[in-house]
């Protein structure tokens, strides 16, 4: 197999790639390669023109930013792996990021390539949603903020304009001590998650929760934050009946159906996994520290 | 014919200096222009690890990478694994030695991916070379005898001086 012919263009600035993806037509950008390629390969993308973002400068870091993280658009998943930063300040996509492909794909995927692919059952939209992340892009006007609310535009799409490049995207922390759990399901460690589930929390001193997180992936065309759980949550004692009945309120989910499993199939997963995640973030709770 | 461009990398410490097709894939690259055939392709589309080789020390599916994209780059494939022409790498030689092969189709992208994995974690678990190899399928040995090698190589690999490895690498 073997991509379509296609002009390949690598710009070494961002000014130049939107540029380039401004005025021409049928053009795609490349990142780490990890879904476009298969694409490609398979046909299913037949660019005219190929953008490569690999020799662009200043894409690529992971920095303290205000109250939490930003990470650039092109920093590999491996190094997000591996970040101390990341591990600290966002342990809950710490404990996602193994799960994102394999050993191989993490040395080349990258972080904003897994959010401008949008695939639902990705980990990194996932962990996104849970921590309300912001994505900047910039596009032939200038830079603007998404807010991961508004990013969603359907399965596979985003609301990124065509002519628009991923710059990075910032994580607020939570507070020090909070709980955090992901848990998923897949058929082969690595594969697209068939459901998961992304769960954060705080507490207060009387071990009511104070603020609460649950975000499913690979259930809808995007990942979904469990508004009814998350109000269900707050206020509540931390124990097995709370968690188990904010888990309940995602049975009723309209699910996705295909190859891999039916809608009831997932539903199942989504109150399971709920249940999981947040019974492992609030074990996780650090009491002494607010959490 | 479609557009070309020039590219200059290393692959198994040889410098090559190559006019590629920008669609090629690194994979067909090693294997058609260089005539390295020891990089196999089995899904040619990042599912089955087959085609894994070491970019700059790290594994990377060789079929989800352009080969005008390797520029200068040091590449190392399964020829390039062994210290001399007689002799195997302890990661090859504990495959030998435990089964860990029968058809070899999967053999050098398990031998690249497990090389890198051992260079970062020198004594893994069983389920940590589980999880490494996740990314390679073969649909020979059930498996059981790679996990055997890999744990074995490991010890053999603790017992000899870490600059006796190949080139290349380097740990997060």
């Amino acid at each position: 197999m073997k991509p379509p012919p296609f002009t390949y263009h690598d710009p070494a600035t961002v000014t130049e790639a939107i540029g380039l993806l401004a005025s021409l037509d049928n053009a795609k950008l490349l990142a780490g390669g990890q879904s476009l390629m298969p694409m490609l390969n398979m046909r299913y993308a037949q660019p005219d023109h190929v953008i490569d973002l690999n020799r662009v400068e200043g894409l690529s870091a992971i920095r303290e930013a205000g109250d939490g993280l930003e990470i650039g658009a092109m920093t590999r998943q491996r190094e997000v792996e591996f970040s101390d930063d990341v591990e600290r300040l966002c342990p809950l996509l710490h404990e996602a990021m193994p799960l994102v492909g394999h050993r191989q794909t993490r040395n080349r995927g990258t972080f904003g390539g897994s959010l401008a692919h949008f695939d639902s059952s990705a980990e990194i939209p996932t962990v996104c949603a849970a921590l309300d992340a912001i994505v900047r892009v910039q596009g032939p006007g200038g830079a603007r903020d998404i807010a991961f609310k508004d990013f969603a535009a359907g399965y596979l799409s985003t609301s990124m304009g065509l002519d628009e490049v991923l710059l990075s995207v910032q994580l607020p922390a939570w507070g020090a001590g909070h709980g955090f759990g992901f848990e998923e399901f897949a058929r082969r460690h690595g594969d697209f998650a068939i459901v998961s589930a992304a769960a954060l929390l705080e507490a207060g001193p009387d071990g009511r929760i104070t603020r609460a997180s649950l975000t499913l992936g690979g259930i809808g065309s995007a990942p979904l934050r469990m508004a009814p759980a998350e109000a269900a949550l707050v206020g509540a004692p931390g124990s097995a009946e709370t968690f188990a009945a904010a888990a309940e309120t995602c049975r009723g989910i309209d699910a996705l159906e295909d190859i891999h499993a039916p809608a009831v199939y997932r539903q199942h997963l989504a109150v399971v996994l709920s249940r999981r995640a947040l019974e492992k973030a609030w074990s996780r709770m650090d009491a002494d520290k607010g959490g | 014919m479609g557009e070309k461009r020039t590219v200059s990398l290393v692959v198994n410490g040889t410098a090559y200096e190559e006019s590629v097709e920008t669609r090629l894939t690194l994979a067909d690259f090693l294997r058609h222009q260089l005539g390295l055939t020891g990089t196999h392709l089995g899904c040619e589309h990042g599912v089955c690890g087959a085609c894994t080789v070491l970019v700059d020390g790290l594994s990377v599916r060789a079929c989800l990478m352009l080969a005008v994209q390797a520029g200068g780059a040091d590449i190392t494939t399964v020829e390039g694994i062994a210290p001399s022409k007689d002799r195997l790498h302890p990661l090859q030689e504990a495959f030998r030695d435990n089964h860990g092969l029968q058809c070899g189709f999967c053999t050098p992208g398990m031998l690249t991916t497990l090389l890198e994995f051992l260079r970062n974690n020198p004594s893994p678990s069983e389920g940590e070379v589980r999880e490494a190899i996740s990314g390679n399928l073969c649909r020979c040995t059930g498996y059981q005898g790679i996990i055997d090698a890999a744990l074995d190589a490991a010890e053999r690999l603790r017992g000899q001086d870490a600059t006796a490895r190949p080139h290349g690498g380097e740990s997060p």
